[in-house]
């Protein structure tokens, strides 16, 4: 039951990291792997704060105001400096790994002495207020009009220019929100765990796209479910599946290729499914 | 009215592969008219379309397009005066949004997007009338993702949206090419009935002589960037317009 708790708990903190990857990959079609250095950067600005005095709420709120910024960086080095967005994420995650060892002048920091937002009551219950914050300021924020337009971006660009609008601007808010809501997702964590650890942002990419990917399997062609819904059960199931294995004996180590396993199985799934769907059906728009 | 005044524009600049596509290109679009653009591959029809859009920047030249120079806009400003069609169907729609989606985005064109509100439903009755224009039943349809419209139904809704704020300039950018005939027939009626219903200041690349004669007030024929047509359309037959372009054809090929 303990194991069971702790996984929903986590889950529940990997909900906020799948909510901020799914902006990125679901709706920019953006692959930003800067997130693996701004879930430990979120962490690290977290012990920054707490450790000089500052309150945990304040501390994991100004973690994810921070923690946009290395959005902000991505998206300079793709808009601006015309650098593919992939390399610009692992640009940006490279000089996170250095920036967050400079946060604290540590690799390793416990915060067992420090106040943190689970104080204020049960630890469930409180994550399951943010999570449910964010996901309600996240859906309304999608049916505003920046918000279609972000979704707009991501589904054609040409469409966002001819409306009058720069399509970049729409880019770095979105990559700015998600990669605050990775940081957000790295701080919870880090008072969950009781430390941080500078490796605890490695395969953390990995753990997001299996969220959402866990996610989208679940009643696939209803338009009920939200996507933001569906990122948050799928992390829940992905921590639940992960604890229940790490149970069974499996070594916590073995998992990370057992979650890439994960995703690679499902989206060649997806992918091969979709194109024996084309070649049964007479095929959409002809591109000249 | 649009003005191109003293136009310039080559590619490859600096290598030997250069072309010079226009070399002081002078043109007047009359205000309230569809004119239609033709020539042949390479003769500077779409690249003149992408300089007017701004898709691609001018070296020298002025567009004045009711009384101020676009030229030197960026291609988001020039959007908010101009409407373009592509020929690529799902170029002009969101795929993974509605019909009403689509509709409420192209409403709020040159307004400035903010943390409102996008869709109000007060404004259903003013897309399904527009929609209805079409006749092809998407009035039906406002809560379908486009992705799952067929090439003539997602083409007909970029007109719509593309014209629905009465832009100062339409572009149809060959916007039947990629449309099996009978569409391609269908939507070019829906875009005659548009332009004349708002008199809307138009330009209609075509690669297709009839469609040209049939749907424009005034036919230009372009070679090397240059204007070697200009008649209204009522003086025109097909078989003249081929038997220019016939001959042109043999004197690349000589």
């Amino acid at each position: 039951m303990k194991l069971l708790l702790t996984s929903v708990e986590q889950g529940l903190i990997f909900a906020v990291l799948a909510m901020g990857v799914f902006l990125t990959y679901k709706i920019l079609d953006i692959a930003d792997l800067s997130v693996e250095g701004t879930f430990p950067f979120g962490a690290f600005l977290f012990a920054r704060f707490v450790s000089s005095g500052i309150n945990p709420i304040l501390s994991t709120f100004l973690a994810f105001c921070l923690g946009s910024l290395a959005g902000l960086l991505t998206t300079t080095l793709f808009t601006r400096l015309k650098i593919k967005p992939i390399l610009a994420g692992i640009l940006t995650m490279t000089i996170l790994y250095s920036v967050n060892l400079k946060i604290n002048g540590k690799s390793n920091i416990p915060l067992f002495s420090y106040g943190s937002i689970y104080d204020l009551g049960s630890t469930l219950l409180i994550l399951i207020i943010i999570v449910l914050i964010v996901k309600i300021l996240l859906d309304l924020f999608l049916k505003t009009e920046t918000g279609y337009l972000l979704i707009a971006t991501g589904d054609n660009e040409v469409l966002v220019k001819s409306l009058g609008e720069n399509s970049n601007k729409y880019k770095l808010i979105g990559l700015m929100l998600a990669n605050g809501l990775v940081a957000l997702s790295g701080a919870l964590m880090a008072q969950h765990q009781g430390f941080v650890d500078i490796t605890m942002g490695a395969g953390i990419i990995v753990v997001a796209l299996a969220s959402i990917i866990i996610g989208d399997t679940i009643k696939k062609n209803s338009n009920i479910l939200k996507n933001t819904t569906r990122a948050i059960i799928g992390a829940i199931i992905y921590k639940i599946i992960g604890g229940i294995a790490i149970d069974l004996g499996l070594n916590p180590n073995d998992l990370r290729a057992i979650n890439a396993i994960i995703v690679i199985v499902f989206i060649a799934y997806n992918n091969t499914a979709s194109n024996l769907f084309k070649l049964k059906g007479k095929g959409g728009a002809k591109n000249a | 009215m649009l003005k191109i005044n003293n136009l310039s524009k080559s590619f490859n600049k600096d290598s030997d592969e250069r072309i010079d596509i226009f070399h002081g290109f002078n043109l007047q679009i009359e205000e309230n008219k569809c004119t239609a653009i033709i020539g042949a591959n390479g003769c500077g029809k779409s690249t003149l379309l992408n300089l007017i859009s701004g898709s691609l920047m001018a070296d020298q030249g002025e567009f004045i397009l009711k009384g101020k120079d676009i030229g030197k806009l960026s291609e988001e400003k020039r959007a908010i005066h101009i409407g373009r069609v592509h020929q690529d169907p799902s170029m002009g729609v969101s795929p993974t949004l509605t019909i009403l989606e689509n509709m409420s985005l192209a409403d709020k064109k040159g307004e400035g997007f903010s943390l409102r509100k996008l869709v109000h439903k007060g404004k259903i009755p003013k897309y399904v009338e527009l929609l209805k224009d079409l006749d092809l039943g998407l009035e039906d349809k406002l809560d379908t993702q486009v992705k799952y419209l067929s090439g003539g139904q997602r083409q007909s809704l970029s007109l719509v949206m593309a014209s629905m704020k009465f832009p100062d300039l339409l572009l149809l950018d060959e916007h039947t090419a990629a449309l099996d005939p009978k569409t391609s027939h269908v939507v070019m009626k829906k875009t005659k009935e548009l332009i004349e219903k708002y008199k809307m200041t138009t330009i209609m690349i075509s690669h297709n002589m009839k469609d040209a004669i049939d749907y424009s007030d005034r036919v230009i024929m372009l070679d090397k960037g240059q204007v070697i047509l200009d008649k209204p359309s009522k003086d025109l037959t097909e078989e003249e317009l081929m038997d220019i372009y016939r001959k042109k054809l043999v004197e690349h090929l000589m």
